[in-house]
């Protein structure tokens, strides 16, 4: 790990000034303290935000919207119960990854701004256009079997590894940030951006920029009855997705109110696939309706390498995630933790 | 620049002076106050050798900072036993052949320990899998594991049963 300057900041102001060219800001660092000990990550300085006090609460607004603290340990919202019970497909995305301790220690924006697992990201001896723009990229033509099938650039194939942005993304979550140029809010679905021609650019944050919340909005609430969040991966726990999917529907009657669907693992960043909500709104739901959306899930899918078979996964794990939120949330988040055979 | 902290470790306050902010939570602990027993097995946050509670919880005490954790409480396996008393959770590994070369066994045993206090495992030895998948055991230890902690949990919840009880042939 390289030399850095620490500074504790005890407020947003504080630490935004703090910031500066070659910082970074430190929450729990369980993604920083390890990029940093492989020499990914070789900041300068580190603003230590974990003592900002106000951060670290869940709060309802009036308007029924809910409010995530930045600071939030990811168990300690996975473990809420009037939280869990109100976005069940939310906890059960925190309580797939990961292991315990991390969960404990991880936070709701380090989770959100953690950074790829991509094995070539993490090797400083393999070319990495993220980790040197313009230096290429070895995964192009290695070893690919995790790496994205939509949304990819010749620059990068990458995936985004959060369980938790998942159903972010589905439920319409929003970005709340602070930094020189003052507050504003982005959409979760638009935080992260596809690598293009610049994969260096992982965030549409600017310089200095820190995420004080997320918030949910208040009809994702509608979805508590019908929602799940389902993960395949190749051990049955403590390991990132090769495929996720969240699903939330509303029934009415044997109609389908409204649907939402997006997809961990697949790409850069959590992927929405509204045409497939679109085709559900308002049909009856059937194994060939749910068949059609997963279609429409995955029609601009494309291998980035010796990974065709994520993309039959992911349509099956839309399938399947329909079919369990259709049957209802279970009772008790998650069915069984950590295991895609789980009821 | 050297910073000054101060840590509650196993009940007694600790002060020492880092000279480079880089030492983390474990460092601190086996190099600077002589605690030995976390291990530093990877240390990238992936094995669970270093767990410890920092004020109450399990963590990887190799993926945090010492100096962001001025004044926090720190519990190691140095501070389970009660002078020769055995914690029960101790107690079950042995009972349990929890461990082999016991290189994993202080992790194991601190993550068993906050396992238990967050209450989500139940009695269930999938959930008590899933709850401790964050420390791996390189000799396989993982059924014994599993059983010592099902058996602590249960001695823990009714201090009158043994930990030591026969709970395999009963959870078969």
């Amino acid at each position: 790990m390289n030399r850095f300057d620490y500074v504790r900041a005890g407020s947003v102001a504080e630490a935004v000034a703090a910031h500066g060219a070659g910082a970074a800001y430190l929450a729990s660092g369980t993604n920083l303290l390890d990029l940093m000990k492989g020499g990914v990550t070789r900041p300068e300085r580190l603003v230590d935000i974990s003592r900002i006090a106000g951060l670290d609460a869940v709060e309802t607004l009036p308007d029924g919207s809910v409010r995530i603290g930045a600071l939030v340990r990811n168990a300690t919202l996975a473990h809420d119960p009037a939280f869990a019970r109100t976005y069940p497909a939310v906890a059960e995305a925190l309580l797939s990854g990961a292991s315990a301790q991390l969960r404990n220690a991880a936070t709701t924006a380090g989770n959100v701004l953690q950074r790829t697992r991509c094995q070539y990201f993490y090797d400083t001896a393999s070319a990495c256009n993220k980790r040197e723009p313009g230096a290429g990229c070895e995964a192009i033509g290695g070893a690919t079997r995790t790496h994205a099938v939509l949304g990819w650039s010749e620059a990068c194939i990458a995936t985004h590894p959060s369980d938790f942005c998942v159903p972010l993304a589905a439920l319409g979550a929003t970005v709340e940030i602070e930094g020189p140029a003052g507050r504003r809010e982005i959409p979760l679905a638009d935080f992260h951006r596809l690598p293009g021609d610049t994969p260096e650019r992982e965030t549409e944050l600017a310089p200095g920029e820190l995420i004080v919340a997320v918030r949910l909005p208040p009809d994702a609430k509608a979805f508590a009855a019908h929602s799940r969040y389902l993960k395949v991966r190749e051990r049955t726990s403590y390991a990132f997705a090769l495929v996720s999917a969240a699903v939330g529907l509303t029934l009415d009657g044997d109609r389908i109110g409204q649907a939402r669907i997006a997809l961990g693992s697949v790409a850069l960043k959590p992927w929405r696939a509204r045409e497939a909500e679109n085709l559900l709104t308002g049909q009856s739901p059937s194994p060939d309706l749910f068949a059609k959306a997963a279609d429409a899930a995955l029609a601009g899918a494309r291998p980035s390498g010796d990974n065709a078979a994520k993309i039959e996964l992911a349509r099956r794990i839309v399938v399947r995630a329909l079919t369990l939120a259709r049957a209802g949330t279970p009772t008790r988040i998650p069915a069984l933790p950590a295991s895609p055979f789980g009821a | 620049m050297s910073f000054p902290i101060t840590l509650t470790v196993n009940g007694v306050s600790r002060s020492l002076v880092l000279e480079d902010a880089r030492v983390t939570l474990l460092d601190a602990l086996r190099e600077r106050l002589d605690l030995t027993g976390s291990k530093k097995g990877c240390d990238r946050g992936q094995c669970g050798a270093c767990t410890v509670l920092l004020d109450g919880v399990r963590i990887n005490a190799c993926l945090a900072l010492a100096v962001s954790h001025d004044g926090a409480s720190i519990t190691t396996i140095e501070g389970l036993a009660d002078g020769d008393v055995l914690h029960p959770v101790q107690a079950a590994f042995v009972a349990h052949d929890g461990y082999q070369c016991g290189f994993c066994t202080p992790g194991q045993i601190m993550s068993a320990v906050g396992l238990i206090q967050e209450g989500q495992a139940g009695d269930d030895p999938e959930r008590v899998r899933e709850g401790m998948s964050g420390n791996l055991c390189r000799c396989g230890a993982y059924a014994g594991i599993t059983e010592a902690v099902l058996a602590a949990q249960a001695a823990m919840n009714a201090p009158d049963v043994l930990p030591g009880g026969n709970l395999s042939e009963d959870a078969a």
